[in-house]
């Protein structure tokens, strides 16, 4: 469309998208810097906002937590979404497919207020039949995160496995290995890229998470973005930079240097993973 | 559709995801569309057994009447109403802006492309609620976008922008964008060329060859991607929360209230309720969008 080169809508649309899509960021680290007792009021660079962080005991113990309750769930989803994503690519059609296609597209679909109501009516329920006091622990928070991050597992799986060539198991097959065999060292070590980065999508969802978790989380077990939202909701706060700017810088090292290690594009923690097409 | 049997082992990889997904997915949704039906009471948890025994029989009691208050309630039918009118808005903006912003990058030189890619998902891996924070300061009266329209001579005084129907339309914007710039990049990425310069080889000009050749090949990915907007921002809680007012409570912001602040589990349950029925005929038109979009997928 540019014999006569580039049409000027071009540039134009992709800086702007540009421009939308960091602007917000580049507010939160900057002013992340800034002495001023605002947010958004630039007094002078300054470290303090930094150094009261490392005295919140509140917003550090909710880190902490937060990052055991990402890790332990991204390893759940980890561990479901990969047999889940590897029986929907590599088994002959068996009878509950769509069940299972359908139930795993439920939790990427559905607005999150109703999962996370809907799971906290299955964690009373257990509460109430059994007796157990469930919703003292993690135990609920983790369930809950791995059912949210399972579906996204999946389907980066699913579509690693599709796009690779079946003939690396075939031939472990016809050399005799069993399947499970054949599946644990051709297979398996194939989708490594994709597990990893299935897990970082989980892991992402489950740190990022306010609504599951504010209906799963007992009094006692506040995680980090509940607390941030709570914080928020008064209105802006340099802290709250500061932890911002953490989280972004964090995540960004993560995708560059697993884009660096070359491995498959990481598709953003969102409904759009299961669109498949961009993580071919 | 012909299906296989399975051996022993393959059940067994299938029914532990599948499993773990009835229990955690299926038995939960159940509950609550059973809850719906349901009485409140004055206890913990504060609702009555949907199942009693009486006089050593079990006997079941439901009511209509949550339901029936919920379809009802003028309060509940404004926040529906405003949650998709706001979601078509997000989404025909979402449109708007993120079709010449994927196509952009779809015409970009492959190895310009990559680093484009990486560029427009990159903000979305860092926290939801961070991207939604930055606007609150972005937007305050005193903040950068005020300052900038004082400047330019737009306003003469600061506009209360936070806090208003607008904001909440621009900060579900900006975090639902990506939701539709991925599959629209997707489906763009793979247009054939030769079609576009084939037309333009026919006299074609660019605008013509778009709106006859680019628009109808990539309908798939534009309607896929306005679903998987339109669907969660019917939904969403915590952007009308953060930066709307009184006037912009959403379904989503009912069922949370009903829930939080009244307690109301069977009332929550009956917009939970509304809110499913709602949503499968979008679910559906997915599905099939999905399927058609070239080879089967998870979901």
């Amino acid at each position: 469309m540019s014999r006569r080169g580039q049409p000027v809508w071009r540039p134009l649309a992709l800086w702007l998208g540009l421009g939308f899509l960091y602007v917000p960021i580049a507010w939160i680290i900057v002013y992340s810097f800034s002495g001023a007792t605002v947010a958004g009021v630039w007094k002078g660079f300054s470290l303090r906002w930094y150094l009261a962080l490392a005295e919140n005991e509140g917003l550090r113990l909710a880190a902490g937590r937060s990052l055991l309750l990402a890790a332990l769930a991204a390893t759940a989803a980890t561990a479901l979404g990969t047999v889940a994503g590897y029986a929907l690519s590599r088994l002959p059609r068996f009878r509950a497919r769509s069940a299972l296609t359908v139930l795993l597209a439920i939790p990427l679909f559905v607005p999150e207020v109703l999962i996370g109501f809907a799971l906290l009516m299955l964690f009373v329920a257990l509460e109430t039949l059994t007796g157990l006091r469930l919703s003292k622990g993690l135990l609920p928070l983790i369930a809950g995160h791995a059912t949210l991050g399972m579906p996204v597992v999946a389907s980066v799986v699913y579509a690693r496995l599709a796009g690779l060539d079946r003939s690396f198991e075939e031939a472990a097959l016809d050399l005799g290995a069993r399947p499970l065999r054949a599946f644990l060292t051709v297979t398996l070590p194939l989708a490594v890229p994709a597990l990893i980065s299935g897990w970082l999508l989980a892991f992402t969802l489950s740190f990022d998470d306010v609504i599951t978790s504010s209906f799963l989380a007992g009094p006692a077990n506040t995680t980090l973005p509940m607390l941030v939202y709570s914080t928020v909701r008064v209105g802006v706060n340099p802290q709250i930079n500061v932890v911002g700017t953490l989280i972004i810088v964090g995540a960004a090292l993560i995708v560059i240097a697993s884009r660096l290690r070359g491995q498959p594009m990481l598709v953003p923690p969102d409904r759009a993973a299961r669109s498949g097409g961009a993580t071919r | 559709m012909k299906t296989a049997r399975l051996t022993g082992r393959q059940r067994l990889a299938v029914s532990i995801p599948l499993g773990w997904l009835l229990v955690c997915v299926a038995l939960p949704v159940l509950l609550v569309l059973g809850l719906a039906f349901g009485e409140v009471a004055d206890r913990i948890p504060p609702i009555e057994p949907l199942l009693r025994i009486a006089a050593g029989r079990p006997t079941v009691h439901l009511t209509l009447h949550n339901l029936a208050a919920a379809a009802t309630d003028p309060l509940y039918a404004s926040a529906f109403g405003s949650a998709l009118l706001n979601a078509l808005e997000t989404t025909a903006l979402c449109v708007l802006i993120g079709y010449p912003f994927a196509y952009a990058i779809a015409l970009a030189p492959e190895r310009q492309r990559r680093l484009y890619v990486l560029l427009a998902v990159l903000p979305f891996w860092t926290s939801f609620l961070m991207r939604t924070y930055a606007w609150m300061g972005l937007i305050r009266d005193k903040g950068p976008v005020n300052h900038l329209l004082l400047a330019l001579g737009v306003v003469n005084e600061p506009v209360p922008i936070l806090y208003s129907p607008a904001a909440v339309l621009l900060v579900m914007v900006y975090a639902y964008v990506p939701f539709f710039i991925l599959p629209m990049y997707a489906v763009l990425e793979r247009l054939p060329r030769d079609l576009l310069e084939a037309a333009a080889d026919l006299g074609a000009r660019p605008f013509y060859a778009f709106r006859t050749v680019t628009l109808p090949l990539s309908l798939p990915g534009l309607l896929a991607g306005s679903v998987l907007v339109f669907v969660p921002a019917v939904g969403e809680y915590i952007i009308p929360d953060l930066v709307g007012n009184t006037d912009t409570i959403m379904i989503g912001g009912i069922l949370w209230a009903e829930f939080f602040q009244n307690r109301d589990w069977p009332a929550a349950a009956s917009i939970a309720f509304l809110m499913m029925a709602l949503l499968v005929v979008p679910f559906l038109v997915l599905r099939r969008l999905l399927a058609s979009l070239g080879g089967a997928r998870p979901a």
